[in-house]
């Protein structure tokens, strides 16, 4: 199958006061569509550069340079600044998104810079941030100014701004190098989902969770390529068993573990307050932390059980699955 | 453990088990449920006795007295944090002194392992994150990223 990127022999040599740095000394990669393929290596084995030369943000020493099999190293900045526009997108640590434009605006922009009309282009982008945004119920802050947006609602009008011409393949540089926990993974998700059959993507990152989501992951150390595997497809296998016998009880709520419901529980807090390791039983564990609980968390935790009861009671009007 | 909530059928142990830990558990079969379920009884830390009104002769069980104190003590103690129980950790030092294994190699080996099993790990279908099992599942997956980020390590320290 034709790679929607490719890069061969891919050598940079930057020029370092009076020595030469070998950025990359040959790096052969591709990606294939529909493909996502990570990049990883330490600080400074050249991953960035990498993506750079692919992206065609910087030119090689030596090498070559496919997108969708034609081979474009030599072409003119100009035609490279079309081909970014229409064929590649390109996510950033840093979203780089335009602070004077709304949230639409700056997806609509690679739009109307590839000639899309205005109606056309706002349209389009619409039409995308509904489907990026949707599902965090965001898709009325359209207008929003990046400023008022978290990081991770940020990164996601950034990747929606990459996918606005449908591009053939997305360069996306730590991707979730900015983003707690959850919105990295939920910007992973994003980009891993919105590449259908046809888009390839290649994402450089340090984040060993990014890289695991990826169909290959490509090792670099001082400029060459040290490691290329192949991770197995995973579906929902491992839960299809399970939930044939779902029904039987949905999974437990962590709100469920700070409430003192049953006996064992009931039996701790006569201790509470006190030093959780100076009962009997406990003799012989020795040095274990006295925990006094604060009236701060003693108010959250008032707090807790009230959401508790009031769901419970929810869950009384519903189902009632403890019933069994 | 789970008898201390309240006495039941082995059955709704095992449904028990599986809100808790949803698909980080494998898959038991009712045979591993009752035969710990006998081993408590000969322990004398579980009774059981016949459900009432059940035809097909369902035995409830529910904790004993030392059952509880059982409990309570393994619940209570620091659970020990295992230092050399990592069977990796094992080949990676015996692989140079027995001159069967080429170090570098393991460490790809178990690289690759280790991100299929984050990949499999964050595949599964979400819970939703308030959920237990979904708690769980994160702590498997820094413990995931743990391990490859010493694998880095191993493998810078080799290298010099």
């Amino acid at each position: 199958m034709q790679a929607v990127l490719e890069g061969r022999a891919l050598a940079k040599t930057y020029r370092s006061g009076d020595v030469d740095v070998l950025a990359l000394r040959g790096v052969d990669i591709r990606v294939a569509p529909g493909e996502c393929v990570a990049v990883v290596g330490r600080s400074g084995c050249g991953k960035s550069t990498l993506l750079h030369l692919l992206g065609g943000l910087d030119r090689s020493t030596a090498g070559e340079v496919y997108v969708e099999g034609r081979r474009v190293d030599g072409v003119s900045d100009a035609e490279w600044a079309r081909l970014r526009r229409r064929r590649i997108g390109f996510v950033f640590q840093a979203f780089h998104l335009l602070d004077a434009m709304s949230a639409l605006d700056n997806v609509a922009l690679p739009a109307r810079l590839a000639g899309q009309d205005r109606a056309g282009a706002r349209a389009r982008a619409g039409e995308l941030l509904g489907e990026l945004l949707g599902e965090l119920g965001l898709e009325n802050r359209v207008d929003a100014t990046p400023a008022q947006l978290s990081e991770g609602e940020q990164q996601r009008v950034a990747i929606a701004r990459a996918l606005v011409n449908r591009p053939a393949v997305v360069l996306a540089d730590e991707p979730t190098g900015n983003l707690d926990t959850d919105s990295a993974r939920a910007v992973l998700e994003l980009l891993t989902t919105q590449r259908g059959e046809d888009r390839g993507l290649l994402i450089v990152t340090h984040d060993p969770r990014v890289a695991a989501g990826a169909d290959r992951v490509v090792r670099l150390r001082d400029g060459l390529v040290v490691g290329d595997t192949t991770l197995a497809a995973t579906g929902t296998r491992q839960r299809s068993s399970s939930s044939s016998r779902a029904g039987d009880g949905s999974p437990v709520r962590i709100a469920d573990l700070g409430r003192a419901a049953h006996p064992l529980a009931a039996d701790t807090a006569d201790d509470r307050g006190g030093d959780l390791c100076d009962g009997d039983v406990d003799r012989g564990v020795g040095g274990g932390w006295t925990r006094r609980r604060s009236v701060a968390a003693n108010v959250r935790s008032d707090q807790r059980r009230a959401r508790d009861r009031h769901r419970r009671s929810a869950d009384a009007l519903g189902a009632g699955e403890r019933s069994a | 453990m789970l008898l201390a909530a309240r006495p039941a059928h082995g059955y709704e142990l095992k449904t028990e088990l599986e809100r808790h830990f949803g698909g980080l558990l494998p898959a038991l079969n009712d045979g591993q449920v009752y035969t710990t379920l006998a081993r408590l009884e000969r322990d004398e830390l579980v009774e059981s006795h016949d459900a009432a009104g059940d035809a097909r002769g369902k035995r409830i069980y529910a904790l004993t007295a030392s059952g509880r104190r059982e409990a309570l003590q393994w619940l209570r103690a620091p659970a020990p944090e295992a230092k050399l129980k990592d069977e990796f950790f094992l080949k990676l030092a015996l692989s140079a002194s027995t001159g069967m294994g080429d170090a570098m190699a393991l460490i790809d080996a178990q690289r690759h392992a280790t991100l299929q099993s984050l990949r499999d790990l964050d595949s599964h279908p979400r819970d939703g994150d308030d959920t237990v099992p979904a708690l769980l599942r994160e702590g498997v997956a820094l413990h995931l990223q743990a391990r490859l980020r010493w694998l880095d390590v191993c493998e810078e320290r080799l290298e010099n």
